[in-house]
């Protein structure tokens, strides 16, 4: 076998790479402010890239580069939908980032290396990778949040974000090392075999494991390891809010998945534990908070801690079934995420963010069938059937059953009650309380069009959701039995 | 039959489409376009559940008009549809009160009409749903998604603290239905994977503790939902709030909802703990049947009154249920229908009187019978029946539960009939006030009598009043088999000694 023939599973990334460093070139003699030639560039490369992850994708399980690098079922379902991810915010955040001076071509090249970055954590599976692509990921990241140099709100975020980002690095690394320590081995699924057998030191392992846990929890934003994520959540554009609070959240979950999962399933018993403490602490703080905030972007990040403390119950539950319902999860999360940031986008215009609560207020009678696309998407947040949202509270609640995990199961649920009173306040906000300007919304056609789409995802998804859930289930059962 | 085997599944959709094509309608410009669209859904959706009545077997207790596909293949959820004697009855009093929500709503509504329509269409599609659901997570789905369009109704077209009554009609009925979602999980892993309601019916629960936890899980859904005391107190509060229609679908079908899922799940399902809770039971139905009776005595907001008549008279429901006889049984599942027909009819004439004066308040009234004669003699009517007058349909049922009462309990059946006195000392003397003695004020005396629209909403219901009070014969009939194999089934201890 020649060696571009056998590099077939890599070549959505190695493409993404090319045509980085292509746009990043190009760009250059695009000189319009509008940038719409390299725009159109950036989704063309995302939608190839989606094609080529379709065409190369085979039922088997292949790893490349000595076992670093693992192309699955789960990988190219991830990787599709991060690309869908980031190509909705590229369309909801356009006109929001062109009117505030952001939309260069530096801009998108960040993304489509934090894009990159979540590639390869997807498909890792080896320590070092794993660690490669959450740091190019996370880089692209700060630098994101730190492109509107004139803000002194962002700047500070970014700064936070950094300097807790890096800290959280550290963790994983320290604990990384602890585990390559223990095993002599930084391979994920070698790392499973060696603990396995039984001939390492366990004491060593799990003080490895609680740093990689805690680092994972930075990551995610789960508490006590969250306070990052309502500041950085605030100061950032809403655009860039809208990136770290989408797509890298389905990276974070293959990354669980492949260490805790696929690393550390001998020591499911220890990190279970972990993971429910910090579970049950975001589902609290999260959803108490939550209701205190003013500001919608502080809100949706005290939501995001609660709802990454909800995918934790699928994670900790231990079976199959339980991470197939957290994937699941990541994925309805995401799905309602891009929505609501995207409300926020869509209602902002030149000098003025709509990110405050009382800017959604009378939105029915300014907009019926934006407050209704909103309602659909708060109500799905907060789990209300017909929409999806309650079936991704479901299926891990059930995998939480089926693990005996009830007084988890009761505590979520008293939680998401307590959630749902804030999500309410929005369509309160709504449909019963009269606005407050009733200046006319100026609308973008195209994120228009998308909202919609997206809005009516969350419903036709929520009548019928066997599909999405059996791929989800499907994925991680192949990718998990080898 | 027009419709073949799927029934069930016109009267929950057709309602639905016909909500979404008023909301299609647009604004206000196009509001009479929407009232019109709305009245022939209404209609339309009545119309069809006629022939479910007509074409019950009643010599069965088994499921009738099935309709089985598959829905969510990975939980084993399905579209799973039929109704039994006990429930074909709600389905049709549900549809039958859509055209008189949208006509109440006629000319009262003004704002976003097209809104309200489709809300009230939708939730009595979904409420349909409810009813008829064999499969619990369809079930749980169909009771989560009638709250919004309810909590919507509420709060836009509602009163002064209408906000904070949907908001806390909304909290709740949540919370309650979040621990109905884990016991379902519960069953749904006992059972080996299925989410079958009669599965569930004969899951065997050996454990009289796990069976008790089970149906505390359900009580706190169903309870919050009858309302019972004591977590009856969102009720009040939803019911002066919410408008007219809001008040009539919240009286006549939302509280009959969780009666339903007593006899539907609850007792079938932990047979050994509702014997074993039945002192508890009895003893919350009878505090709300006295206290509430009494409480309902000292209301100046005639909204109110009524509101905690209904939870008076809900309690007669629950104790019917928990005596275990057919008398109680078939006596509570009248009563159902009964309030259903009388709480609407007398949340509609509370909402004559609003429309005019915009006053709950009884002292804003006096002497509305010399201004309005028709308006009160169908007032009266209703009236009498809330207090269960022999000949309306509140007699029957009340005297049936009473009844069963006495077999199980003297004293049960004492204090049970103690309602007789208060319904009407209540009502009647809320009527009194309200519509006898000299013309009270300026606003009494420039009343005008009902109109055409009205009449017409009246005459139905104080048709349907009468009818059931003096020939019940044809509502009891289709619940008999159900009852008595209910009662059966009830009767067998899940429990192994």
């Amino acid at each position: 076998m020649n060696l571009i023939s056998s590099l077939l599973p890599a070549y959505a990334e190695i493409f993404l790479l090319v045509m980085v460093c292509v746009i990043l070139i190009a760009d250059l003699f695009i000189t319009n402010h509008t940038k719409t030639l390299t725009y159109l560039l950036v989704q063309l490369t995302l939608l190839s890239c989606s094609l080529i992850t379709v065409s190369t994708h085979d039922n088997g399980i292949e790893h490349l580069f000595n076992h670093m690098f693992v192309d699955d079922l789960m990988s190219d379902v991830l990787k599709l939908l991060t690309y869908l991810s980031v190509s909705m915010m590229l369309v909801y955040s356009r006109s929001y980032l062109m009117v505030r001076g952001l939309f260069t071509g530096e801009f998108l090249a960040l993304v489509l290396f934090a894009t990159l970055g979540m590639m390869v954590m997807i498909s890792a599976c080896n320590f070092l990778s794993l660690y490669l692509g959450l740091e190019l990921l996370a880089l692209s990241l700060y630098a994101m949040v730190a492109l509107q140099r004139d803000s002194a709100v962002a700047t500070e975020s970014a700064m936070k974000y950094f300097i807790l980002g890096a800290m959280a690095s550290g963790f994983l690394l320290y604990g990384m090392s602890m585990l390559y320590g223990a095993t002599g081995s930084l391979d994920v699924n070698r790392i499973a075999l060696i603990i396995h057998h039984g001939t390492v030191n366990k004491p060593l392992l799990v003080f490895g494991l609680a740093f990689i846990v805690a680092g994972l929890a930075f990551k995610l934003g789960a508490v006590p390891f969250h306070m990052w994520v309502p500041d950085v959540y605030h100061g950032a554009p809403t655009a860039m809010t809208m990136f770290i609070g989408t797509a890298p959240k389905l990276a974070a979950f293959a990354f669980v998945m492949r260490i805790l999962v696929e690393a550390l399933q001998p020591l499911m018993i220890d990190w279970s534990g972990m993971l429910m403490i910090l579970a049950v602490l975001s589902m609290a703080v999260g959803n108490i908070t939550a209701i205190a905030q003013t500001n919608l972007k502080r809100m949706l990040a005290y939501s995001t801690i609660a709802h990454m403390g909800f995918m934790l119950i699928g994670v900790l539950s231990g079976t199959i079934e339980g991470y197939g319902s957290s994937m699941f999860y990541a994925i309805v999360y995401v799905l309602m995420s891009l929505g609501g940031f995207g409300m926020i986008m869509l209602l902002s215009r030149e000098g003025f963010e709509a990110d405050n609560l009382n800017d959604f207020k009378g939105l029915n009678q300014r907009s019926p069938w934006l407050a209704f696309m909103m309602l659909l998407l708060m109500f799905s947040m907060a789990g209300v059937p017909p929409t999806v949202g309650f079936y991704a509270k479901f299926s891990v609640l059930n995998a939480a059953v089926q693990a005996g995990h009830i007084p988890l199961v009761v505590m979520a649920v008293l939680f998401s009650l307590i959630g749902a009173f804030y999500y309410l306040r929005i369509v309160k906000l709504m449909y019963f309380d009269a606005p407050e300007s009733h200046e006319k919304l100026y609308l973008q056609p195209d994120s228009s069009l998308l909202i919609s789409i997206n809005g009516l995802a969350v419903l036709a998804l929520g009548i019928l959701p066997g599909t999405l859930m059996s791929v989800c289930a499907i994925s991680v059962q192949q990718s998990l039995l080898h | 039959m027009i419709f073949g085997y799927h029934l069930l599944s016109v009267a929950i959709w057709l309602p639905i489409v016909f909500g979404l094509l008023v909301l299609a309608t647009g604004n206000d410009r196009n509001a009479q376009l929407a009232r019109v669209i709305a009245l022939v859904g209404a209609v339309l959706g009545f119309l069809v559940t006629i022939p479910l009545y007509t074409g019950f077997d009643r010599m069965t207790s088994a499921m009738q008009f099935v309709e089985m596909k598959d829905w969510i293949t990975r939980f084993n959820i399905h579209y799973h549809l039929g109704v039994d004697g006990i429930s074909v009855l709600f389905v049709l009093l549900n549809s039958f009160f859509t055209p008189l929500v949208v006509i109440a709503g006629w000319k009262v509504i003004e704002k976003r009409v097209a809104q309200y329509m489709a809300a009230s269409l939708i939730m009595s599609g979904l409420v349909n749903g409810v009813f008829v659901s064999l499969d619990a997570m369809l079930f749980y789905v169909f009771w989560e998604a009638m709250l919004i369009p309810m909590f919507i109704i509420i709060g836009v077209w509602g009163g002064a603290n209408r906000v904070y009554a949907a908001v806390k009609f909304f909290l709740y009925t949540l919370m309650g239905s979040l621990l109905m979602l884990v016991a379902l999980l519960y069953l749904y892993n006992q059972s080996g994977g299925s989410f079958e309601i009669l599965d569930f019916h004969r899951l065997p629960m050996p454990s009289l503790t796990a069976q008790i936890l089970v149906f505390i899980a359900f009580f706190m859904a169903f309870s919050v939902k009858v309302p019972m005391f004591p977590v009856h107190t969102w009720l009040p509060d939803a019911h002066v709030e919410a408008p007219t229609g809001g008040s009539v679908v919240l009286a006549a079908i939302m509280l009959k909802v969780g009666a339903y899922g007593f006899i539907r799940f609850s007792m079938p399902i932990a047979p050994d703990a509702s014997h074993y809770l039945a002192p508890v039971m009895i003893t919350l139905s009878l505090i709300a049947v006295v206290y509430i009776g009494l409480v309902a005595l000292t209301q100046s907001d005639m909204k109110k009154l009524v509101a905690y008549s209904s939870i008076s008279h809900m309690g007669f429901v629950t104790l019917g249920f928990f005596i275990f006889n057919a008398y109680g049984m078939e006596g509570a599942l009248l009563q159902m229908i009964s309030h259903g027909f009388v709480s609407g009819a007398l949340f509609l004439c509370i909402g004559v009187l609003y429309d005019r004066v915009h006053s709950r308040q009884i002292v804003d009234y006096g002497g509305v019978a010399n201004k309005m004669p028709v308006f009160a003699a169908f007032f009266m009517l209703f009236a009498m029946a809330n207090s269960g007058l022999p000949g309306t349909s509140g007699f029957v049922g009340e005297f049936m539960v009473i009844m069963g009462a006495v077999k199980a309990n003297f004293w049960y059946a004492f204090l049970a009939a103690s309602t007789l006195i208060f319904g009407a000392a209540y009502t009647l003397w809320m009527y009194k006030r309200v519509i006898f003695g000299a013309v009270a004020n300026d606003h009494v005396k420039h009343l005008h009598d009902i109109g055409a629209r009205e009449k017409l909403v009246f005459i139905v219901l104080a048709i349907s009043v009468l009818v059931m009070g003096l020939y019940p014969l044809p509502f009891a009939d289709v619940m008999h088999v159900s009852v008595h194999d209910l009662l059966v089934h009830l009767a067998t201890p899940k429990v192994l000694n």
